[in-house]
């Protein structure tokens, strides 16, 4: 040890110092650096995986060389407490298979049991649905790409889109009563109509997230340590993704032209004007453009439907399935015994089965229904987006860098509750 | 709804197609004999371009009118060049609950399978890793299934009594 009151002597390149100058050996230079394998667990709950995913990760130096996948306990049993309500009780379990697009799988849900009842609702009802659904597949594309900004080091665009994404709960607030769990429609309509004002607020609003998002989009889509980091990594192949079941915007950066909203419009989308985006490399980078993209576009759709939104009834006027207007409930009989059976047995779906699908934020939102004539679904099964994709987590991040797998599990946007049904 | 798919599978494998029907939306459906399966899905992915693969699911029929054999595996497949959508279903009875994988066809069936294994205990043959995916290993039975009591709970860890609490609807549960 040298004399800590002695001075240092001036570093000299010639002069070793032996305190602090360790000089290998010849033989120690050439060894190859030890690259033992290591395996590393991710989580469960690592700040960035969502949710309660653990990833085992098999590595070697930064790569990683084998990869397994665990979704994690927080399963909720959302079938079998749909089976055990009524159907009209089911739609709060729906709001919360996906926090950031509460009123898309609601409405998902009620459009696959009014196609088994065979019911057709009003066509204000279906404005409103695809209002709803397209504030919510912003506000759901916002968080994917606020969160992989910040996750890449980026907060001044995390804090753009959370601004934005507020004024969307606002204004959902506003419509539905609540932020996030709105249970918002209603088999054959919807719960309530819009608020007076809305209209002209949400405009309002929509001229200020774009100029958010915008925002978002200057500082990241050409920002050198952004792109370096989602360029080139976690590629699939169209084919591989069709063969996992990847749909949506992710399916999209893959180059596949694959939207239900084009393929098979529901509720008014057949009326309105918007272009689907597609990409080219399946990689992170263009699923994030792909985001970009649809925001701009949904942003369309919505300017479309608020300035068409016709007047007319909100729910279908049907009282074996809606419930009667309160005067008609406190003043005639018939109103009170609806209301009672409605309430106290639920809707009677005649029996059967039916697979439907919509367009959610992550993709193919479809619901394998079975009713056995009762108040209650005889069997509820939810095709969400986020476990497919999730499937194919582990393979598409073999063989890349331990950094690119943050990147990866941002942009596929895997959300915990449609995950863990 | 178009019948192309389950004409020309009808036509190709007149011993695989046990029943064809219309659900009461005008879904066209095709009962498949469980020993058939590989090869029919591997026709309509290859001949008929099936290749998106949507999901597996099973339901179990025990309180339905019709309830022999007891469980029925669903298979949802789409094309995407023919905008079609084909709708499989396998019947298992509870005396032989296994049924061939289709994991080596499809990458997406691995964790539908999986998916299907945890929560109705239906066995796929030839799956390459048959782990339950959302719940523990030592979880005893399949929740899913119409007698599995709906609050009955299997923690892994104690759980602290709590008083006046109330889990949601349903029989308690009682194993």
């Amino acid at each position: 040890m040298a004399d800590p009151h002695k001075p240092a002597a001036h570093p000299s390149p010639d002069v070793p110092n032996p305190d602090t100058d360790a000089y290998a050996q010849e033989s120690e230079l050439e060894a190859h650096l030890q690259a033992k394998p290591m395996y590393i667990n991710m989580g469960p709950s690592h700040p960035a995986t969502h949710g309660t995913v653990r990833l085992k990760l098999h590595l070697e130096g930064e790569t990683i060389s084998d990869a397994d996948c665990e979704i994690g306990f927080l399963h909720r049993g959302f079938q079998k407490s749909c089976e055990n309500v009524t159907w009209t009780q089911c739609l709060p379990y729906t709001d919360r298979l996906n926090y950031a697009s509460p009123l898309m799988n609601n409405f998902g849900f009620l459009t696959a049991v009014e196609k088994l009842i065979g019911l057709e609702i009003p066509e204000r009802a279906q404005y409103v649905r695809v209002i709803g659904a397209e504030l919510h597949r912003i506000h759901d594309h916002l968080t994917c790409i606020a969160a992989t900004s910040m996750e890449l080091g980026g907060f001044a665009p995390f804090l753009f889109g959370m601004e934005a994404r507020e004024l969307i709960n606002d204004r959902v607030a506003e419509l539905t009563g609540a932020r996030l769990t709105t249970s918002f429609g209603r088999v054959g309509g919807l719960n309530r109509d819009l608020p007076e004002g809305w209209i002209a607020k949400t405009l309002k609003s929509l001229d200020k997230i774009r100029e958010l998002a915008d925002e978002c989009e200057s500082l990241l889509s050409r920002n050198r340590i952004f792109v370096d980091r989602m360029k080139g990594t976690g590629v699939i192949s169209a084919e591989d993704a069709l063969d996992y079941g990847w749909t949506g915007p992710c399916l999209r950066a893959c180059g596949v032209d694959y939207d239900l909203r084009k393929a098979r419009p529901y509720w008014v989308y057949d009326q309105l004007d918007f272009d689907v985006p597609i990409g080219e490399h399946g990689d992170n980078y263009d699923r994030y453009l792909m985001r970009i993209e649809e925001m701009k576009q949904s942003d369309r759709i919505l300017r479309q439907a608020l300035a068409r939104i016709p007047d007319g009834p909100i729910i279908v006027d049907d009282w074996r399935i809606a419930l009667p207007p309160k005067p008609e409930v406190y003043g005639t009989i018939e109103g009170v015994i609806s209301h009672f059976k409605l309430v106290m047995e639920g809707i009677q779906v005649p029996p059967g089965e039916v697979y439907d699908a919509t367009e959610s934020a992550n993709g193919e939102l479809g619901w394998y229904i079975v009713s056995d004539g009762g108040g209650r679904p005889y069997k509820v099964h939810v095709r969400a987006p986020g476990f497919p994709i999730l499937s194919a987590m582990p393979s598409i991040v073999k063989g890349g860098l331990l950094a690119d797998l943050i990147p990866t599990f941002d942009t596929i946007n895997m959300i915990g509750g449609e995950v863990e049904q | 709804m178009s019948t192309f798919a389950l004409d020309r599978l009808t036509a190709q494998f007149p011993e695989a197609v046990a029943e064809r029907y219309f659900d009461r939306t005008g879904g066209a459906w095709a009962v498949i004999h469980a020993e058939h399966l590989p090869k029919v899905a591997a026709f309509l992915k290859s001949e008929l371009d099936f290749k998106l693969f949507i999901s597996i699911d099973a339901v179990d029929r025990l309180h339905l009118a019709e309830n022999d054999p007891r469980f029925e595996v669903v298979y949802f497949l789409r094309s995407l060049s023919r905008g079609e959508h084909v709708r499989l279903k396998v019947r298992v009875s509870e005396s032989n609950l296994e049924i061939p994988s289709l994991a080596s066809l499809f990458k997406g069936a691995n964790w539908w399978e999986r998916f299907v294994w945890d929560f109705y205990g239906i066995r796929f043959s030839g799956h390459p890793d048959l782990r339950r995916v959302l719940l523990y290993e030592e979880f005893q039975g399949h929740p899913l299934r119409k007698d599995y009591a709906l609050r009955d709970r299997q923690p892994l860890i104690p759980e602290r009594p709590i008083k006046d609490i109330f889990r949601g609807p349903g029989t308690s549960g009682v194993s």
